[in-house]
């Protein structure tokens, strides 16, 4: 446990890998996740490493599994849901592999471009139909009047216009044309005023609109087409129009000029058709063979590329040694794994046949590791969040076993309600013994996936809000009689103090504990549940809750003597008061009880004769504790930089560091040792670590001053911001518990007060509605601010204090941890 | 005989947790009501003329406390139903999803 305390301890290792089975090992390591590798060649930039043919390989496999798995989930194939992991594949299998991804790209491709090409004809075929059909109608009206005279109704302006009669342009010998085709619906008025500007009555345009709905080749949308007939004169005309058509897009057919060509042409049509249709479904069953084919490798081979990838990187960041036949490689490795790093590297040796095994070699550093702290699926939870906040520095206290239960605690003050703890509490519940249910795991909401993440933390603030609201007494903002409550009204009847008649004219009475028998004794657990009735139930309940705070903070402190000083006399000063007052003065003389907000205030202001005291020698006492915090002031401002410039100088003339600074935070403390321990090995200077910055023997007395005085004003200031933003929670609390009597007030009692046979019925949905609001509003909403207050609370006023969180993470290399491009794109 | 399916799989999930919720919550606050709770009493139907005209002095507020209790248990049996009908859906639901794959 000692490793959740203060994290694992770390050491710089080398590693010297025979080239034939630096693979082999890498992958071992990449297996089980040991180690942190670091980057030995920093100046050579990516193109320029040793291994960027392999990565580039890599990279177009990926390429090309990409593009499968799009094609996979477009035709809705469903990838197998076992869970593969296979290892990573030797560099002679890698050919294999290419060569059957590239077979099955090229087939792929040229299957989906021949289903494309046939999915056009038929489209083509279709529309070309739809205009015969609908064409038939146009002209089939003029058809039953050929026998009347040559008038052609269809164009009735000609009667009109003399100069441009039918018989006269017979005898110039213009033609008359059509032109039939497609165009979009959403074109086709501008397309007829087109026409009609640029022609000016020389075209007739008629057109009808396919009931189908077609799929237009660009987009594969389903759009709707309107089939169109343009009858013109003359070729220049027959230009224009066919200009003007090429504009607006329309497939254009060639029609039919007489019935029987048109019967001919329809019969063809509808046998290729009917070709067609067989032919693509036999297209689109070859495809989906292929696809299914693909679909069941795809996953292994998404694994495989992934994992040569990282291999072939970490490859790139070791360095030759000077034999040029074996690599070196440095990592970070938990001092407890260094067994565990050798057995693997000896399997990967022996993996790949070599007779020289790979051996591991640990060495010193000045460098500061990277942090572990190694936790299970309930504390990473709490980790996380202290994490968020900055990662530990090495070796240096880790708040996160404390943090399990300060913060479900800190929450629960803000939250306490029973009834809401018994649903979180519920709903953690599930997420827990549901926590190995697949589908739960892989969701891709992220709101759910925190949720989920934090499920552990939900049920200890589920468990922590149901005794805080034990405590409270508050159950859905009703308290719960469980042991009987201590005050009795019958015993101020019986003692005469209230008569009937009285009563009747009062709204509010008051119970005085004074008189004999009204107040038994106080309850068990908790809060009374009377002062649920009570009308001055607030202010007790809010001077109770403020009490609850002040006493429960202080254990979390560690600091170190001025700073304790300061914060005993003054807070610690206050607290004890409380208590006093707490046990010295009963109910009877409560008329005589002082205010300790005013003996404080007077206390700063060395007033002690205007209020009476507590208790005799107070005044005396509330000078010293005064006179000792403010003396501890400069103590905290100067003791430091004192300390260290008499020690700088006193060097000086010894001649020799000793590390043996005190200093105030204790990480650096160790730090300090810890190098100090290392020079007096007498380890050798020229190693191979690239960075071996030594002490600086700079000491500038102004900074450190400088520096110690800020440190001493946050402080000083910080204690009496804290201890207001700790009133944060009793705020919170008081919001809870007031938003739960309103929800009640507002809408169960609505629904309970009905008293005729409708209220049950409406009772139902009322209490549906009360449901669903406690949920949102009051567990998602008001839980979401509690967690964030606490949160706030832990960071700022907690972490402030002694935590400097500089440190650096922990990543070891393992293959489980790196993400795929695929899963990048979200297509796993 | 058309599909009695009427609500897809999230519905029907909240249906069923409701109505647990509702029957729990229902039935203990109609035990709540009989046994005649004192901090329920701002629940209760009741008006200054029930308690000027009572000639039994607490039995007005006793009967309609015991009012209050009835409807509480009726309603928490309406929810059983309720449940009843969205554990149904919630079967149908899987049925349908086995059935299409």
């Amino acid at each position: 446990m000692s490793s959740l305390l203060r994290g694992e301890e770390m050491c710089l290792a080398q590693l010297f890998l025979q080239s034939g089975s630096a693979y082999d090992c890498i992958s071992e390591l990449g297996e089980l996740g040991l180690v942190e590798f670091r980057d030995l060649n920093p100046s050579v930039n990516a193109f320029q490493r040793k291994h960027v043919n392999e990565i580039k390989k890599c990279e177009e496999m990926e390429r090309i599994l990409g593009y499968l798995l799009r094609e996979v989930k477009k035709a809705d194939i469903s990838l197998p849901e076992r869970d593969v992991n296979p290892g990573a594949p030797l560099p002679k299998h890698v050919m294999a592999i290419m060569e059957q991804l590239q077979r099955l790209e090229v087939e792929l491709g040229e299957v989906t471009r021949n289903k494309e090409k046939l999915q056009r004809n038929l489209l083509e075929l279709t529309e070309y139909t739809h205009m015969l059909r609908i064409t038939r109608n146009f002209v089939q009206r003029t058809a039953e009047r050929e026998p009347l005279q040559v008038q052609y109704e269809e164009f009735p302006f000609l009667e009109k216009d003399t100069m441009m009669d039918y018989s006269s342009m017979q005898r110039l010998g213009a033609k008359l044309g059509f032109i039939s085709g497609l165009i979009q619906r959403t074109k086709i008025e501008a397309f007829e005023r087109m026409l009609w500007r640029v022609c000016k009555g020389y075209t007739i345009l008629s057109y009808a609109e396919v009931e189908e709905y077609l799929d237009s080749p660009d987009t594969g949308e389903p759009t709707k087409s309107v089939v169109f007939l343009i009858s013109y004169w003359g070729e220049q005309i027959g230009q224009k129009v066919k200009k003007i058509c090429d504009c607006y897009h329309c497939h254009l057919y060639p029609y039919p000029s007489s019935n029987e060509e048109r019967n001919d042409v329809v019969e063809g049509l509808r046998t290729r058709i009917q070709d067609l249709h067989t032919v693509l479904y036999r297209t689109e069953d070859y495809l989906r063979q292929v696809l299914i084919k693909a679909s069941e490798s795809v996953y292994t081979w998404v694994i495989q590329v992934k994992k040569m990838k990282a291999i072939y990187y970490i490859l790139n960041l070791c360095s030759f040694d000077v034999t040029n036949k074996c690599l070196i490689a440095e990592v970070w490795c938990p001092v407890n794994d260094i067994p565990t790093l050798r057995r693997a590297l000896e399997e990967g040796s022996r993996k790949s046949g070599a007779t020289v095994p790979s051996f591991v070699n640990r060495i010193p550093t000045n460098d500061t590791p990277p942090t572990l702290i190694r936790t299970n699926k309930f504390t990473s939870g709490f980790q996380s969040i202290v994490d968020a906040y900055g990662v530990g520095s090495y070796r240096e206290v880790n708040p996160a076993p404390f943090t399990i239960i300060t913060f479900p605690f800190l929450f629960a003050v803000m939250f306490g309600d029973l009834g809401h703890g018994v649903i979180m509490t519920l709903f953690a519940f599930w997420m827990v013994l549901y926590e190995n249910n697949r589908k739960l795991k892989r969701t891709r909401n992220e709101i759910w996936n925190t949720f989920f993440e934090g499920r552990y933390i939900i049920l200890m603030m589920g468990l922590f809000s149901i005794y805080t609201g034990l405590i409270y007494n508050d159950c859905f903002s009703k308290s719960l009689n469980i042991f009987g409550s201590g005050w009795s009204v019958k015993a101020m009847f019986n003692a005469g103090v209230w008569k009937m008649d009285g009563i009747h004219g009062n709204h509010f009475l008051t119970l005085d504990p004074n008189v004999t028998g009204v107040f038994t004794g106080p309850y068990p657990l908790g809060i009374d549940p009377i002062w649920n009735l009570a009308s001055n139930r607030l202010t007790f309940l809010n001077s109770y809750k403020m009490k609850m705070h002040f006493r429960k903070k202080y254990n979390v402190y560690l600091v170190f003597l001025p700073e304790l000083l300061f914060l005993l006399c003054l807070f610690g000063y206050l607290v004890f008061m409380i208590l006093y007052k707490w046990l010295v003065f009963s109910a009877k003389d409560s008329r005589q009880a002082p205010s300790i907000l005013i003996h404080f205030i007077n206390m700063f202001l060395m007033q002690g004769d205007a209020v009476q005291p507590l208790y005799p020698g107070q005044n005396g006492l509330q000078v010293f504790l005064v006179v000792i915090a403010v003396l501890s002031v400069p103590v905290l401002l100067l003791g430091k930089p004192l300390y260290l410039y008499w020690l700088h100088n006193g060097r000086h003339r010894l001649g020799m560091y000793r590390g043996y600074e005190r200093v105030r935070r204790n990480s650096e403390e160790e730090l300090y040792l810890l190098r100090a321990h290392d020079m007096e090995e007498g380890s050798s200077h020229s190693d191979l670590s690239s960075s071996g910055e030594c002490q600086t023997e700079e000491f500038d007395f102004a900074d450190e001053l400088l520096h110690q005085a800020i440190h001493t004003i946050e402080y000083c200031l910080g204690c009496v911001s804290n201890t207001a933003s700790y009133l944060r929670l009793w705020a919170l609390s008081l919001a809870h518990a007031q938003l739960s009597e309103v929800l009640w007030a507002m809408v169960m009692r609505v629904g309970l007060k009905m008293d005729t046979t409708l209220g049950v019925l409406f009772l139902v949905p009322v209490f549906g509605l009360f449901a669903v609001l406690t949920v949102s509003i009051l567990l998602v909403m008001e839980g979401l601010s509690a967690f964030l207050h606490a949160l706030r609370l832990h960071w700022v006023e907690f972490q402030n204090k002694f935590y400097s969180g500089m440190g650096v993470k922990f990543c070891p290399f393992a293959f489980s941890l790196l993400p795929s491009s695929a899963e990048h794109e979200g297509l796993l | 005989m058309p599909s009695l399916l009427f609500c897809g799989p999230k519905m029907a999930a909240c249906g069923i947790v409701i109505s647990i919720w509702g029957v729990i919550m229902l039935a203990m606050l109609g035990i709540f009501f009989s046994a005649k709770s004192a901090v329920l009493i701002e629940d209760v139907p009741f008006t200054e003329e029930d308690i000027r005209n009572d000639k039994n002095p607490p039995q007005n507020i006793y009967s309609l406390y015991n009012q209050v209790g009835i409807n509480c248990f009726i309603a928490a049996a309406i929810y059983v139903a309720v449940g009843a009908v969205s554990l149904c859906q919630v079967r149908l639901n899987k049925r349908q999803e086995y059935m299409v794959t």
